[in-house]
């Protein structure tokens, strides 16, 4: 019995003991507080669905080699150029969200040929090339959205140059995948549409790490001089691995903003990457290894902890934002974790 | 014999300025980068030269914190964000307790000490274990501090660990507020022990570095010297005495010059003061970066750095002096984060520290660092291009495009973008080399 427990403990890592048992105290805490849980429950679970595609991003990058994708913000750029363009369209609702999606697709796929193609120039720093990579786009962005010509007044500031912070959403596809086919028990709302756009995300991920190409992708990734001794193209499967993600990355953030009801610009994006990153390693990923069902236990765990942390911070002591430093020392305690696992030589 | 070493120099001489030009590529770059927005931003010369100073004073001693985590091999140190903490923990602590001027100083640098110790101490002891991935670590471990640092002051200052003091703490009794007022008690502390106006100062130097370069020349006519090099002996003689002359003519403007235009320039010059302390401080860090590369520890580090395989095999314990490292970089950021801080007169409690790390990391490499090798003049070029695009691209911008913004912006994506390309360029190189060895 003992050694079957070490051995769970084992595979499961101390990190993720401490959050899964914090995240149960939590719920205790918030049952005996009395806050209702219908809602709280809503709330993780359009959590799950808002966050999961921008999590289930980092499974190709991790699986073809390239690590924790930390330059996420590049793919959530490519997304958020894609809505703002459908709202310079003019369209409404579901074909708004389809239009902002088929914008961006070929985007971020060209960026992320681009960003495949740098990363394997820098094969070894790949994670702190990335990282940067990350910032100064989101930068170079900023200075885009002061510059580039969009005209729609909903996205303008009303005087002087450039494109808002924050664009509401509101009439154009806010909550589209929110409300399809939404259905209440009780107190407690399923978002039937998002989760099943996230759920299908997930299967179509899953049949491509099946297909040949998902295959020979985790070779490269697993061993990459058996992948070259076996005839693979190492660079190319890379170049793949982040193209895949970048695109996730695009499509993450839309399902993002459509939940969110807001698309955020300018600084926004820079450290959505490393809340990606966090989750799924809390789901059990490490940096050479990630499968879906990581993404989705991570994604709840991750996200279920920090909506819960709110209000019963908030009960507890009414001063300070314990929420957002839970949400700073757990992200970055399990980056830092997940490094210190990678075998680093002598 | 003679006339063979003769052409080979000259040839050497050609190699030397094409090598000079694309080992410096990032510093030329930002060299013309700042000249071109300084003239766009339509500022004097007085009024940006006081700045500058003032801003290089600030922040130099931070910047030359990095160059020894660098030596021993271990990367940009973005965990000097730890000993920022530090620093700004004592003076917390120093300002609660209600000691002015430079004693206040003093007494914050001693407490900041044992403090950046111990971080340092644990900074190395994880960095050990993530050995090749050294830079990504310290920069997470910066925002997990982060974190950390808002739990104490944010939460357990007030509620856990008593303090009662109505200027530091939030009205609710519990948390240091946002920002702390240091006018009245830190500001200037060490900056305003001596003054001196600016000629006067540039003229001590000069004449200073001319006496060093002109016995550096002489003594090496009696005795040669290895790694003595004439043509930059005699452009730093002649430059120097041209600064010396330069400073002279402020001094005495109005003795020389009729034009009213130069002599309200002179005057505006001669009404720039310079924090004496601070630079001497400053100095003092460069002489102990050359000093302990000459000592045993230096060697170690320098073994370590190249090779972490053949340090151990000659007996060096490179783990222990890899921690050593970046124990000592702790320790000097955080004297760095108070030099600033007193410098700047306001500590942002949450803020102050955080981009520390990254602002610094990008100055030293404008100045043409890289991850394998910074120099004290590296670092102290890179604090000044650095610093010069800050005066200069909000202005810049807004005369250009009509909007300050998007200079700050520029700048920001300068700053990230330079850490970026100068990462993967490393990188890059490394694969290559790598590639070549095969």
């Amino acid at each position: 019995m003992s050694e079957k427990i070490a051995v769970y403990y084992k595979a499961m890592g101390l990190p993720r003991l401490i959050i899964t048992l914090f995240f149960l105290f939590l719920v205790c805490v918030s049952v005996i507080l009395g806050i209702p849980f219908g809602g709280l429950m809503t709330d993780v679970v359009v959590r799950l669905g808002m966050h999961g595609i921008l999590v289930l991003a980092m499974v190709p990058a991790i699986i073809s080699g390239i690590g924790l994708n930390f330059g996420l913000p590049l793919g959530i750029l490519c997304g958020l150029i894609g809505a703002i363009v459908s709202i310079e369209l003019d369209l409404v609702g579901f074909p708004a969200f389809i239009a902002a999606i088929l914008v961006a697709l070929p985007l971020a796929a060209l960026i992320g040929w681009c960003y495949g193609w740098l990363l394997n120039k820098v094969k070894g720093s790949e994670m702190m090339v990335a990282t940067y990579a990350g910032f100064s786009a989101v930068f170079l962005m900023s200075i885009g959205w002061m510059v580039l010509p969009f005209k729609s007044p909903e996205i303008t500031w009303p005087m002087g140059p450039g494109l808002r912070t924050t664009i509401s959403l509101d009439g154009r596809f806010r909550d589209v995948l929110n409300n399809w086919g939404a259905f209440n028990i009780g107190s407690f709302r399923f978002p039937t549409g998002l989760i099943l756009f996230f759920l299908l995300s997930c299967f179509i991920m899953w049949l491509v790490l099946r297909s040949k190409t998902g295959i020979a992708m985790k070779t490269v990734g697993a061993n990459p001089n058996f992948a070259v001794a076996t005839g693979l193209n190492v660079d190319n499967y890379r170049i793949m691995g982040s193209v895949l993600s970048t695109i996730l990355g695009a499509v993450g953030i839309i399902v993002y903003s459509q939940s969110y009801g807001f698309l955020q610009l300018y600084q926004a994006p820079m450290f959505m990457g490393f809340a990606a990153v966090a989750a799924v390693l809390i789901g059990g990923a490490n940096i050479k290894n990630a499968k879906i069902s990581h993404v989705i236990i991570g994604t709840f765990l991750f996200q279920g902890l920090l909506v819960i942390a709110l209000p019963v911070a908030n009960t507890v002591m009414t001063t300070g934002s314990l929420a957002e430093i839970t949400r700073l020392i757990v992200t970055n305690g399990i980056i830092l974790y997940a490094l210190t696992q990678v075998d680093g030589g002598e | 014999m003679e006339q063979q070493v003769k052409t080979n120099t000259k040839s050497i001489m050609k190699n030397d300025i094409k090598d000079f030009l694309i080992n410096n590529m990032v510093t030329i770059l930002f060299v013309i980068i700042g000249y071109l927005g300084f003239r766009f931003s339509g500022l004097t010369l007085p009024f940006f030269v006081n700045d500058l100073i003032s801003r290089v004073a600030r922040n130099g001693f931070l910047v030359l914190a990095l160059i020894i985590p660098v030596l021993a091999g271990m990367g940009l140190n973005f965990a000097i964000v730890l000993g920022a903490m530090a620093g700004q923990m004592a003076i917390i602590m120093v300002v609660h307790w209600g000691f002015v001027s430079w004693q206040g100083i003093i007494l914050a640098a001693l407490i900041a000490a044992p403090l950046a110790l111990i971080f340092g101490y644990l900074t190395g002891k994880l960095l050990n274990k993530t050995k090749g991935q050294e830079m990504i670590t310290s920069m997470i471990l910066g925002f997990f501090a982060n974190g950390i640092y808002q739990f104490i002051f944010l939460i357990l200052v007030g509620s856990v660990i008593p303090m009662n003091n109505q200027d530091l703490i939030l009205s609710s009794g519990v948390g240091v507020r946002v920002t702390v007022d240091l006018a009245n008690n830190l500001r200037y502390g060490l900056d305003n022990i001596i003054r001196l106006s600016f000629p006067v100062s540039l003229l001590l130097v000069s004449i200073l570095f001319v006496g060093v370069n002109l016995y550096r020349y002489i003594n090496n006519r009696k005795a040669p010297k290895l790694n003595y090099n004439k043509t930059k002996t005699i452009i730093a003689l002649v430059a120097f005495s041209l600064t010396t002359l330069w400073s002279l003519s402020i001094i005495y403007s109005p003795w020389l010059f009729r034009s009213s235009n130069i002599l309200r320039t002179n005057k505006m010059f001669n009404d720039i003061t310079i924090p004496i302390v601070t630079f001497l401080i400053i100095g003092a860090l460069c002489l102990f970066n050359v000093f302990i590369t000459k000592t045993k520890m230096g060697q170690d580090f320098r073994t370590v750095g190249q090779d972490m395989h053949i340090a151990k095999i000659s007996g060096i314990d490179a783990n222990r002096v890899r921690v050593i490292a970046i124990v000592i970089s702790t320790v000097l950021a955080a004297w760095g984060q108070i030099i600033y801080l007193q410098n700047l007169g306001t500590l942002s409690t949450y803020g102050s520290h955080e981009n520390i790390g990254m602002f610094s990391i990008a100055a030293i490499l404008i100045g043409g660092a890289s991850v394998t090798k910074a120099t004290i003049g590296q670092a102290l070029l890179g604090t000044i291009l650095f610093h010069t695009i800050f005066i200069v691209s909000p202005l810049a911008g807004r005369n250009l495009f009509g909007d300050a913004q998007l200079g700050e912006y520029f700048r920001a994506f300068v700053a990230y973008g330079v850490i970026g390309v100068s990462l993967g360029m490393h990188a890059w190189k490394k694969q290559i080399q790598s590639k070549s060895l095969k």
